[in-house]
């Protein structure tokens, strides 16, 4: 049974308005509070959907409603975003001892794509992961290999796994392991490579990139294999990432802090090792000359909460967001084994020197699940210098952080914002605010070069496209409907 | 003619926005056209009708504007575009430097609640596709909902309804251009005293005129529910009219409940009267252009807007403050003496739909027949609203002349073309015209009117005629343009002033038959609004 409300002509009339202001203007006068909205039609603009995503609106009177049993998906999902304890465990030799059935697969950032349509970072990652994998010895033949259909493609989202910008993860690469300790699900991710425009990640493959792979792979891994092995239980992630926040990262686009913290933490633990003071030497130059180096664990660590939350019947949560230099993809919770793609932007931003958006590759990577776990851009009142990158202002950073509260279900006190006097930063997306706010997520990121192997060009904001959540909408609609 | 189109991106503005850009953009530059339509497929079908789509705006999506500028002369074109984009950007809300970043107002129903002050009402006017959605999304928040908004589908206001019902929550509309709930105006709606008397109503205009004529008795008003006038339909059941009155019969501040409203659905018809009678407060019906019916127990039966006041002022125990039968009589007998023979036939320029069908209804009573473009029976229709013949009387808040311009209420243009080239026939016994006033009225309708009908009785009075103009003012003097001095100004320009709708038709009416019965005296033929 619904609650009866009070009578229309009972309580104190208080008036919303949208639409055409003069229809409001007795109101105004007659001293009633009024909030006007600044209306514009949802999501892509379709009469249709307007309606679909009514039919999903939560009733705190009605609970037997389809939005109110979406809202206590929902409960559920945010339950299990706050209380996730995602922990550095472990490192994998290789990929192919997570996975021992990948066979000549290669991993990729971003919803499914084929290889014709890959970008050009990506396709050049791919030559150099083959050039890597000794599967192809020169890049013409390693690109015939990839055409012929020689190489099977999956988005590492599938595999509990998450890449930086090209995010290509072949069977050799060592990967971080995070474990939520919470739900004991695991998730990966390759180390970033030094070296700035001259990294697979970036879609180069010369041959000293391929050497900074096997660096990788052969000290780097063993190294900080052995350091966490020496750290009892592990590093403990949120703790860590939440003293970032507090230290001007957003653990996204700046990780400056975090990768600090990151040394301090296996500095004393490759000391007691029996490890090699050399081999410790170069793990820990390698650490401390990339800001960046932390990504890897942030974006591993967000990825253990939110496959924790991927599942939960009826939710419209995002689950992730990730791309692959064409299109932007989601997945969410309630709408398991699909993905709701939309065309990729070119990110605003700033562009380094003898660089501009003509040379820009679309908005590309695994990192933009930062923000779906509440992050990144979400978090950026955390890290005022970020703004920078859009020629912004300290306040607009806290902007961000207080719009993107319009557009998700709850706050992580997990994660607080000194600037916003210490609340906690917006979490869970939910694809029927994302519609009905007709506000698009936003997203940190670096700018890569649309050739191959031209590296980083820039950094700035990107948003996710309203196609994906308006498609997503529009599915939870025709599923609940069954 | 010279057509210059182009788009604006990803900018919603509403088309009252859009048409107030149109208005100023032609005004300070002179050019002929300016049509602005966000990128909708009915728009761009609109403008495929008009002549005006080019291959520039196929791609316009609903988020985009549509700018399209025609001309004689091509160099004002270009003009024109900037002055409609400075005008687009400058309504953007803009932040100072260095000011901290504003938060911007909500944009969602959620948004509002949030920030609001306990809401419990949305006032709804998105574009007809968007509305019950908003209507939907309101309910589920506990608002209740006035949809202004119509063109809603059918099956949507059904939904939105059976919500509304499940959770004891009201929406008025859609298509419901005013209400007051606790005093507070919404819409269309008049400044009216508090009092006892409560409405509910199909007819906008109709709820209006009561609520004022009640007013002008010294009495007033508990509230006044719009259903919207798709509601007596037999597809939505008079939902909303039985719900208005279940609330007024339960609300202990009403005394007497009056209804207003057009002829509903037979069965719609017998399921409020039965409710009426059971309710155990006076209730009077004005279903008006209906049948005749006799009053029964508490319920009292009106056949016009004055009625329905007068009959729900003494239901409520008060006396009647005025009466204008006298005034018509002394008024239809001065102007009659100062007609030719051939003026015989009236002409109605109504801006309010409900006041078109008063008038062929009290016409009608008096066996005279006009032509309507929205006739009281469809033998009646006019066959070109451009060409009056014998007794007409037009709405101008039908869709033919609100398409794409503001409600005749707002703008009075088409209405004062109407008027000028009515003055121009010898055949015109009188005109008669309504001045809607209160919020969302134009502003100063006097102002606009006045120096019209100088014009065109001037006109006629060139021509060896008079041309008697009858007005009536929808109004209260608490209104934001006081009815005195509206009144005052019409009658200035040499208006004749009748107190009410009913009264204006009237008085027409006691002219024609008056002339007509010359007519007769002098041995022509005696139909009544016959013509050739």
């Amino acid at each position: 049974m619904m609650n009866a409300a009070p009578s229309a002509l009972q309580a104190k009339t208080s008036v919303i308005s949208l639409g055409a202001a003069d229809l409001d203007h007795g109101v105004e006068s007659s001293g009633a509070p009024l909030v006007r909205l600044q209306w514009r039609p949802v999501g892509d603009g379709s009469p249709e959907i307007a309606w679909s995503l009514a039919q999903l609106v939560g009733d705190a009177g009605d609970a037997d409603c389809l939005g109110s049993r979406i809202d206590r998906a929902n409960a559920e999902v945010l339950e299990r975003i706050l209380t996730a304890q995602p922990v550095w465990v472990d490192v994998a030799a290789h990929a192919s001892e997570i996975w021992p059935d990948m066979g000549r697969t290669l991993l990729h950032a971003g919803p499914p794509i084929a290889w014709s349509d890959m970008c050009g970072p990506m396709k050049g990652a791919v030559v150099g992961a083959i050039l890597y994998e000794k599967w192809a010895t020169t890049p013409d033949e390693a690109e015939q290999l990839a055409a012929s259909g020689g190489i099977r493609f999956a988005p590492c989202h599938e595999f509990g796994a998450v890449g930086p910008m090209t995010g290509i993860v072949s069977p050799s690469m060592p990967l971080f392991v995070v474990e939520n300790k919470t739900t004991g699900n695991r998730a990966y991710a390759p180390m970033m490579e030094s070296g700035g425009a001259k990294t697979l990640r970036f879609g180069a493959f010369a041959p000293e990139v391929i050497e900074g792979l096997k660096l990788i792979e052969n000290v780097l891994a063993p190294c900080l294999k052995a350091a966490v092995a020496g750290i009892d239980g592990g590093v403990p992630l949120k703790p860590l990432m939440s003293q970032s926040l507090h230290m001007g990262d957003d653990v996204h686009n700046r990780n400056t802090a975090a990768t600090l913290l990151l040394y301090r933490a296996v500095t004393e633990a490759l000391l007691k090792s029996s490890i090699s003071r050399d081999v410790v030497h170069e793990t820990l130059r390698t650490i401390g000359a990339d800001d960046m180096f932390f990504l890897s664990l942030s974006m591993a660590a967000c990825k253990a909460t939110m496959d924790a939350a991927h599942g939960v019947p009826f939710s419209s949560i995002v689950t992730a967001m990730a791309r692959n230099g064409v299109n932007v993809g989601i997945r969410v919770s309630g709408l398991d084994g699909q993905w709701f793609v939309g065309p990729a932007d070119i990110p605003v931003g700033l562009f380094l020197p003898g660089f501009s958006e003509a040379d820009a590759n679309p908005d590309i990577g695994d990192s933009a699940i930062t923000e779906t776990a509440g992050l990144g851009a979400f978090a950026m009142a955390a890290a005022p210098a970020m703004v920078q990158f859009v020629g912004g202002t300290p306040q607009d950073a806290l902007r961000y952080s207080r719009e993107m509260a319009h557009v998700t279900v709850g706050r992580n006190p997990g994660f607080t914002l000194p600037m916003l006097d210490f609340i906690g930063a917006p979490v869970g997306i939910d694809i029927r605010k994302v519609v009905d706010e007709s506000m698009r997520p936003v997203i940190n990121t670096a700018t890569a070069h649309k050739e191959p192997g031209k590296g980083i060009i820039g950094a700035g904001v990107v948003q996710a496209p309203m196609k994906c959540f308006v498609d997503a909408v529009g599915a939870l609609a025709t599923m609940a409907a069954r | 003619m010279a057509i210059q189109s182009s788009i604006r991106a990803n900018l919603y503005k509403d088309s009252v926005s859009l048409m107030r850009i149109s208005q100023v953009t032609v005004a300070r530059t002179g050019v002929q056209r300016v049509t602005l339509l966000m990128g909708t497929r009915s728009n761009k079908e609109f403008l495929q009708q008009a002549g005006l789509m080019n291959p520039a705006l196929e791609g316009a999506k609903p988020g985009d504007i549509m700018i399209v500028v025609t001309d004689d002369a091509p160099e004002k074109l270009a003009a024109a575009e900037r002055e409609i984009h400075s005008l687009i950007v400058g309504e953007e809300p803009k932040g100072g430097a260095g000011e901290p970043a504003a938060e911007a107002p909500p944009r969602s129903i959620s948004g509002g609640v949030a920030i609001a002050d306990h809401a419990d009402l949305a006032l709804i006017s998105v574009p007809g596709p968007y509305a019950a959605a908003e209507a939907l999304k309101a309910l589920r928040q506990g608002l209740n909902v006035l949809l202004f908004s119509d063109n809603v589908p059918i099956e949507q206001e059904q939904a939105i309804k059976r919500v509304a019902a499940q959770k004891g929550l009201l929406v008025m509309g859609p298509d419901c251009g005013t209400a007051i709930i606790n005093g507070v105006p919404l819409g269309f709606a008049n400044v009216v005293r508090r009092g006892v008397i409560g409405l509910v109503g199909a007819s906008g205009t109709g709820l209006q005129e009561v609520m004022c004529q009640v007013h002008r008795h010294g009495q007033g008003i508990s509230h006044a529910i719009g259903t919207g006038s798709h509601d007596v339909s037999s597809e939505v059941g008079g939902i909303t009219m039985l719900q208005g009155l279940e609330l007024l019969a339960a609300d202990p501040q009403t005394k007497v409940v009056a209804i207003v409203s057009k002829p509903p659905a037979r069965d719609v018809q017998k399921r409020v009267i039965e409710r009426a009678s059971a309710i155990g407060k006076p209730v009077v019906i004005c279903f008006l252009g209906g049948e005749p019916a006799a009053s029964a127990g508490n319920v009292h039966r009106a056949s016009s807007l004055g009625e329905t006041a007068r009959q729900a002022v003494a239901l409520a125990g008060a006396r009647l403050a005025v009466s204008d039968d006298q005034a018509i009589e002394r008024l239809a007998t001065r102007i009659c003496a100062a007609l030719a023979p051939s003026q015989r036939y009236l002409r109605g320029l109504y801006s309010g739909g409900t006041f078109c069908s008063e008038a062929q209804t009290i016409w009608r009573a008096a066996g005279i027949r006009a032509r309507s473009n929205t006739p009281l029976a469809a033998a009646d229709r006019l066959a070109d609203v451009e060409e009056s013949r014998g007794h007409t009387v037009i709405d101008l808040g039908s869709d033919e002349f609100t398409v794409g311009r503001p409600h005749p209420m707002i703008d009075y243009g088409v209405r004062i073309e109407l008027l000028l080239k009515e003055a121009d026939d010898p055949t015109v016994a009188c005109i008669v015209l309504d001045v809607v006033l209160g919020h969302g009225s134009h502003p100063n309708p006097a102002e606009i009117l006045a120096p019209a009908i100088r014009r065109a009785k001037a006109a006629a009075r060139a021509q060896g005629r008079e041309l008697p103009v009858i007005c009536f003012v929808c109004g209260t003097d608490s209104d934001p343009q006081p009815v005195g001095t509206q009144k005052a100004m019409l009658a200035d320009a040499g208006a004749e002033i009748v107190g009410s709708s009913t009264g204006a038709a009237l008085a027409a009416q006691a002219i024609a038959s008056r002339m007509a019965a010359d007519d007769s005296g002098t041995g022509r033929r005696a139909m009544q609004g016959g013509e050739r």
